[in-house]
């Protein structure tokens, strides 16, 4: 690059860079309180749209000045609607369940009187005196955010505040450098894609750099079709510029032209926010024809997918941009060498991307150093399931499972049994309580029979059975298989069968061997990465939960007390308190009925199993038990 | 094109570097079962799984239809793990296809009992369940009759309409166990833009789509090539 094109481009970026700031500062330090609202996709399920209407009524009511800004979500989605005010004079300080009524006691004993209404804080962003820091709570000692950093804490949908945080540098910085280089420093970072496969990022993009056929295209997949995993949405919603800022990097170190951002239709706000951002991004320059003044022309159209979970798949990706079925193809030739319209085309996951900036500002050694040998970096992990803390998390690579469980997510609720972890979505595998002191990356997981996959977390406890873990798994993943090759469609099918017929008791010993079987075989057989770990749930719960399935098959019984068909529920005539009928009530079948010394009884014929009146029996009694196998069930008197 | 040399079963080989493994194995004599790939089509769809060879060298079994040949290469069709994935494959698409051999019209050109003693596997298969699609019978046709039940989803009938004939009047619809080849909205085969031209019937494997008198021609769609003395 000549120096005079490069002096344009500081030149350019200066001035959007002054901008943006002294927008920034004017925001934070007029004097006046400013209160985000986390409105990503988690926030409004938990009803923030109206806690955000609430606030604006009352600021116009009460004539304030103040600003109320929308922000994406900071991972602590367990504790939604999120509101956090910055006062002058105090920290500020985050507050959890917001409803328009707290919102409104917020604004008038916070906002005009000086009661900072502790009761509904959940930490401070900064460390102070009053109320505890984010940093102070134990999950903090473990988490290190790097790719969520900016979520929750700026307005997705301007511009200046990305680039107030340091947005578009490395960009900047970039556009200075020979497009080898910059791959030579994302090889060294040793970054992996967070798609799932965890491919080395920098020897794709040497692929891709090298591959002759132009233009080139550069994919951002944010297809996330995975049940439970949301954090490439979380991205898409509360940081988008990251990820566009990862794309034209990326686009500019392999030579690409065009670029297409792959987000599924069932994610409206990302899409939405996306296209705010692109359009921003056109309007300064960053992104379209000769960006920032250099020779480097690159563009980017979102497409919307149709939300097949298929459609994640790279190749199947690409030819549903192309406008037909998203039907995976054999590979090679990999994307990189041929991909959309048969021209080398650069797909990674919107994580992956994101990251980019990261490294090009902080450098390979820096990411490098974070880590295990193998995989560098942070892992962003959804917790769901039997936690306490769902929500989204950062840590690096090597955390314990333990640490993520039960020092980020605060352990199971209900001081039930840790059991299982179902790790890496419908792809991953269910991994034992052995397996807590594992450290996650990579390698570890796909030798512990999991993987990375998408990095969701589903906590499993004593209640929840294996077999049907398996099954759901699988049965999400036969639903979702194009169904062009034979051991996908058939044989996933082939197994969803025995398993279910085992959750009912009908299985016979034969049966698992069948299904260890046939699981090697589409493991080994299948065309694409969806066949080829579909299998995994059912064979990582038969390696470490085999007894399971063996006291399914054998005794008729369900460990976990969850198959239905192999239950009975019970009420224990010593248990039950005479005077009180709470679950007779409940029962919607009326199977319940007191006997002559109005001890309640269950008629097993009429029982439909669904659990109302073990949730009614008050906890003083905790008469009502579940037996399996069914006939363990002593004879009513 | 540069020729190179290589071994199948043992049988030294020359070919056209490049050449899938599947072609230069039939054109030589040597059977590997196949059902979704045609020679005339620029790619394989390599879905139904069954021409699993093994190649010195690559830990896991290739399909033969999607891996070139490379100079010195040595090629497997008889290897544990390639016959394992291929009986397999079979066994499952046999699991779901009704086996009514005796009153089946297409029994004489039928390549699935072709396949099947060339894998030795039995048609009725012990060791799976009977996956049964109970999908209507088509016979609205004056000529063929189409029973998806017997469908085996290779795709020949849909590429040569498509491809080959210029028409598409049937293509893949829905997907995982429901997939099934069927005309635009379901029509039945008479009313849809169906031209009777019969060329799906005669390339068609699996007795699905057949001939109402049962006679009908055959296309072998994937015969082998004679070689040019060279
Ligand atoms: C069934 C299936 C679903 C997938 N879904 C996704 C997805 O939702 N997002 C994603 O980034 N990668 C997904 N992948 C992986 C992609 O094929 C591809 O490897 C990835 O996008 C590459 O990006 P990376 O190198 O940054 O990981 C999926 C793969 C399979 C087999
Ligand atoms: S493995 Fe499943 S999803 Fe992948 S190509 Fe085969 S049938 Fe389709
Ligand atoms: S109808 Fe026959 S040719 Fe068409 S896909 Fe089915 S088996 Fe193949």
């Amino acid at each position: 690059m000549k120096v005079d094109e490069l002096s344009t481009i500081t030149a350019a970026f200066q001035g959007i860079k002054e901008r943006a700031e002294s927008r920034w500062q004017k925001l934070w330090h007029s004097g006046q309180p400013v209160i985000l609202v986390g409105t990503a996709t988690c926030g409004r399920a938990a009803g923030s749209l109206e806690v955000l209407q609430t606030l604006r009524d009352e600021v116009k009511k009460q004539s304030l000045e103040c600003q109320v800004i929308e922000v994406g979500c900071m991972g602590y989605c367990y504790t939604e609607p999120i509101v956090i005010i910055s006062k002058p004079g105090y920290p500020s300080i985050a507050y959890g369940h917001v409803n328009p009524v707290i919102a409104e006691r917020l604004i008038k004993e916070f906002i005009l009187g000086d009661n900072p209404c502790l009761e509904f804080v959940i930490g401070a962003l900064e460390k102070n005196e009053f109320v505890p820091s984010f940093s102070e709570f134990p999950r903090a000692e473990y988490e290190q955010k790097i790719i969520l950093k900016n979520c929750g804490y700026i307005d997705p949908e301007q511009i200046d505040h990305f680039i107030a945080s340091g947005g578009y540098e490395a960009l900047v910085k970039v556009l200075g450098m020979p497009p080898e280089e910059i791959i030579d420093e994302v090889k060294k970072s040793e970054l992996r894609g967070r798609g799932g496969a965890g491919f080395p990022t920098g020897e794709k993009w040497e692929i891709c750099r090298h591959s002759r056929g132009r233009p080139k295209y550069v994919i951002c997949n944010g297809d996330e079709g995975d049940p439970g995993a949301f954090m490439d949405r979380t991205i898409l919603e509360s940081d988008p510029h990251s990820v566009l800022e990862g794309m034209v990097i990326a686009a500019y170190a392999v030579g690409a032209r065009y670029g297409y951002i792959y987000v599924r239709a069932e994610y409206p706000l990302a899409v939405y926010r996306v296209q705010v951002a692109l359009r921003q991004a056109r309007e300064l320059k960053l992104l379209g024809k000769n960006i920032l003044g250099s020779n480097f022309s690159f563009d980017i159209e979102l497409f919307q997918g149709s939300g097949a979970f298929v459609c994640g798949e790279e190749t199947s990706l690409i030819t549903s941009i192309e406008g037909n079925p998203g039907i995976p193809h054999h590979r090679p030739p990999y994307p990189a060498v041929s991909g959309l319209y048969g021209k080398p085309t650069l797909i990674n996951n919107v994580k992956t991307l994101t990251y980019i900036r990261h490294i090009i500002e902080n450098g390979a050694k820096w990411f490098a150093a974070i880590g295990t040998e193998g995989s560098k970096g942070t892992a962003v992990f959804a917790l769901a399931g039997k936690v306490v803390n769902t929500g989204l998390t950062e840590v690096p690579m090597g955390t314990t499972l333990r640490q993520v469980i039960f020092d980020v997510g605060s352990g199971i609720p209900g001081g039930k049994c840790f059991k299982a972890v179902q790790i890496g979505g419908p792809s991953g595998g269910c991994l034992p309580e052995s397996a807590l002191y594992l450290p996650i990356d990579f390698d570890s997981l796909s030798k512990a029979g999991a993987m990375m996959g998408s990095g969701g977390i589903v906590v499993l406890d004593e209640d929840d059975c294996m077999v049907e873990m398996a099954h759901y798994f699988l049965e999400f993943t036969q639903w979702e298989s194009c169904g062009q090759c034979t051991f996908c469609r058939l044989g996933t099918k082939q197994m969803l069968e025995a398993l279910g017929e085992i959750t009912k008791g009908k299985g016979k010993i034969e049966d698992i061997d069948m299904l260890a079987e046939l699981a090697e075989d589409i493991k080994a057989g299948s065309l694409c990465g969806l066949g080829k770990t579909a299998p995994n749930s059912v064979l990582s719960t038969l390696r470490y939960f085999r007894d399971e399935y063996e006291a399914h098959v054998k005794e008729g019984r369900c460990p976990a007390l969850m198959c239905q068909e192999l239950i009975a529920y019970y009420i224990l005539p010593k248990k039950c308190e005479r005077s009180c009928d709470a679950c007779v009530g409940t029962c919607t079948v009326e199977a319940i009925s007191p006997n002559k010394d109005r001890i309640k009884v269950i008629d097993k014929e009429k029982c439909v199993k669904c659990n109302t009146c073990l949730v009614a029996c008050p906890l003083q009694y905790n008469a009502i038990v579940k037996f399996s196998p069914p006939d363990q069930v002593p004879a009513s008197r | 094109m540069k020729t190179v040399s290589l071994t199948i079963d043992g049988k030294e080989i020359r070919a056209k570097e490049g050449e899938k493994v599947l072609w230069v194995a039939l054109d030589n004599g040597i059977y590997i079962p196949n059902l979704c790939v045609i020679r005339e089509a620029l790619q394989s769809p390599a879905a139904c799984r069954l021409c699993f060879v093994e190649v010195e060298g690559k830990d896991k079994p290739v399909t033969a239809c999607t891996e070139p040949v490379i100079e010195g290469m040595v090629v497997n069709t008889q290897g544990p793990q390639a016959l394992r994935l291929a009986r397999t494959a079979f066994e499952l698409l046999m699991a779901s296809h009704p086996v009514e051999c005796a009153h089946c019209l297409s029994r004489d050109s039928c390549e699935l009992l072709k396949i099947a003693p060339h894998l030795k596997v039995r048609l009725k298969i012990k060791r799976l369940r009977g996956l049964p699609r109970g999908l209507p019978i088509d016979s609205s046709s004056p000529l063929f009759i189409y029973d998806p039940n017997k469908c085996v989803l290779c795709g020949r009938c849909v590429w040569v309409c498509r491809e080959r004939l210029g028409i598409g009047d049937i293509s893949f619809a829905h997907r995982g166990f429901q997939r099934v080849v069927a005309t635009f909205g379901d029509e039945p085969m008479a009313r849809a833009r169906c031209s009777a031209c019969d060329e799906c019937v005669t390339v068609c494997p699996s007795g699905a789509l057949c001939f109402k008198d049962g006679k009908g021609p055959k296309e072998e769609l994937n015969r082998p090539v004679e070689k040019s003395k060279s």
